[in-house]
């Protein structure tokens, strides 16, 4: 159990150990989950150095212990990235709020995430260490595919930045079985500088990803007359699947639906 | 109590854990694949913290670790080592009148968890600025009464003073 990130880089040279920071994904289902108790687990939790959040003239770093509590309670990150904490609000409650990190919503690479789009709209990098060298990877080229990342056996997530640039239109957008407690069917995050937009989509494809053909057509193209014009362009780049929260027809019309009506409606700002 | 009657055999050396539990310095020796949820309620007999889903969902699990809520079933409890952790045998039972008055409770499940959120919100009244209390009490499930007796009830209880 680890003090410093440096006897935690070693560890993870050394050794074949899961990394852990709050446990809320790793610990679901617990007692019948045998084969995961008999594995080695590298406790991060204990390293205050990774729970620094630091500013500087253009970028926001989120050390990789950053709960969403600590976003969710930080009034200057909300006034910088207001999607960092209408996203961090919707993720479960104050229970997983207060032990759930950003680096750990990154490395469980759920396609459901809720953390992972918001940061992916502003453009975040991924700063990556192992015991002999540091390198940073930005957040949309990190997922190669399912529960693939660009992240190798001796490496550790050690922190998140944010470029910190002012946006005109902020969008989160999170379509769950209920307002509370519920994991993504669809989720969208959208940001626009006023000259060209991003968009990241979830829960549409094997990993959270951005948009570039819807991006370009909103960006560029003549304006939407009904959410069905952005259909083409939703199915050029995202492929629902049918699961056990929903199925891909659904989350096909409903991504059309809350894009258009969110474009919409901030285009009329 | 019989410590681990209810335990399933350690799969590897046991590990000393120390935190403080309800201001009382405690330490135990654990598996290390063991649940703060289990530590609790079978090692150390605090059987008012109730496993629901077991999957951070339902909230009856809710204890406060270092005066935040947490779901007991998701965190190992070598995560606890030094830190503070309070249960719902903390509260005084004669501090519950308003939640059991407005009918907040039918089968008491997840009353503990309930009463762990309530007490917290309680505390930290400056939360109630930024959030709405439906908000704050997101994580604490009822399958019996519906949230409109519980919201009341905590609301009472904010008013009045008491959990």
């Amino acid at each position: 159990m680890p003090t410093t990130l440096a006897e935690a880089l070693e560890i993870q040279r050394d050794e074949d150990a899961t990394p852990m920071a709050g446990g809320t994904d790793l610990l679901v289902h617990w007692p019948e989950q045998l084969e995961l108790h008999d594995r080695d687990y590298l406790d991060l939790w204990g390293i205050d150095e990774l729970r620094r959040i630091e500013w500087s003239d253009d970028t926001l770093e989120l050390g990789a212990l950053t709960t969403y509590w600590d976003v969710i309670t930080d009034a200057k990150i909300g006034a910088a990235f207001p999607l960092l904490v209408d996203a961090a609000r919707q993720i479960g409650a104050v229970q997983i709020q207060s032990r759930g990190t950003w680096a750990g919503n990154i490395a469980n690479g759920s396609p459901a995430a809720d953390g992972v789009p918001v940061l992916m709209a502003y453009g975040a990098s991924v700063v990556i260490a192992s015991h002999d060298k540091h390198r940073q990877v930005p957040l949309e080229r990190f997922y190669a595919g399912y529960k693939e990342m660009d992240l190798a056996p001796d490496e550790l997530i050690v922190a998140i930045r944010i470029p910190n640039r002012t946006y005109r239109h902020e969008r989160f957008i999170k379509v769950g079985s209920r307002r509370a407690q519920a994991i993504a069917k669809v989720g969208a995050a959208l940001v626009s500088n006023g000259s060209g937009w991003r968009v990241v989509a979830s829960s549409v494809a094997p990993t959270i990803r951005r948009c570039p053909t819807i991006e370009a057509q909103i960006s560029d193209g003549e304006p939407l007359s009904s959410p069905d014009d952005l259909l083409p362009a939703i199915r050029a780049d995202v492929s629902p699947i049918d699961d056990l929260r929903s199925t891909a027809a659904y989350r096909e019309r409903v991504m059309s639906r809350v894009l258009y009506y969110a474009i919409e409606e901030m285009s009329h700002r | 109590m019989d410590a681990d009657a209810n335990m399933p055999p350690m799969s590897r050396p046991p590990i000393e854990v120390p935190f403080t539990l309800n201001g009382m310095e405690v330490t135990v020796s654990i598996d290390p694949a063991e649940r703060l949820l289990d530590t609790l309620r079978y090692r150390l007999g605090m059987t008012g913290s109730k496993e629901g889903c077991g999957e951070g969902e339902c909230g009856a699990c809710t204890v406060h670790v270092d005066d935040i809520p947490v779901n007991s079933c998701l965190i190992p409890t070598y995560q606890v080592r030094n830190a503070q952790v309070r249960t719902i045998e903390s509260i005084d039972p004669s501090d519950v009148g308003a939640l059991l008055s407005s009918g907040a409770t039918q089968c008491g499940a997840c009353t503990p968890g309930v009463v762990m959120t309530a007490v917290w919100v309680r505390e930290h009244p400056e939360l109630l600025e930024t959030h709405t209390l439906r908000e704050l009490m997101a994580g604490n499930l009822c399958r019996c009464t519906g949230y409109d007796g519980i919201i009341d009830g905590v609301r009472r209880s904010l008013d009045e003073g008491q959990p």
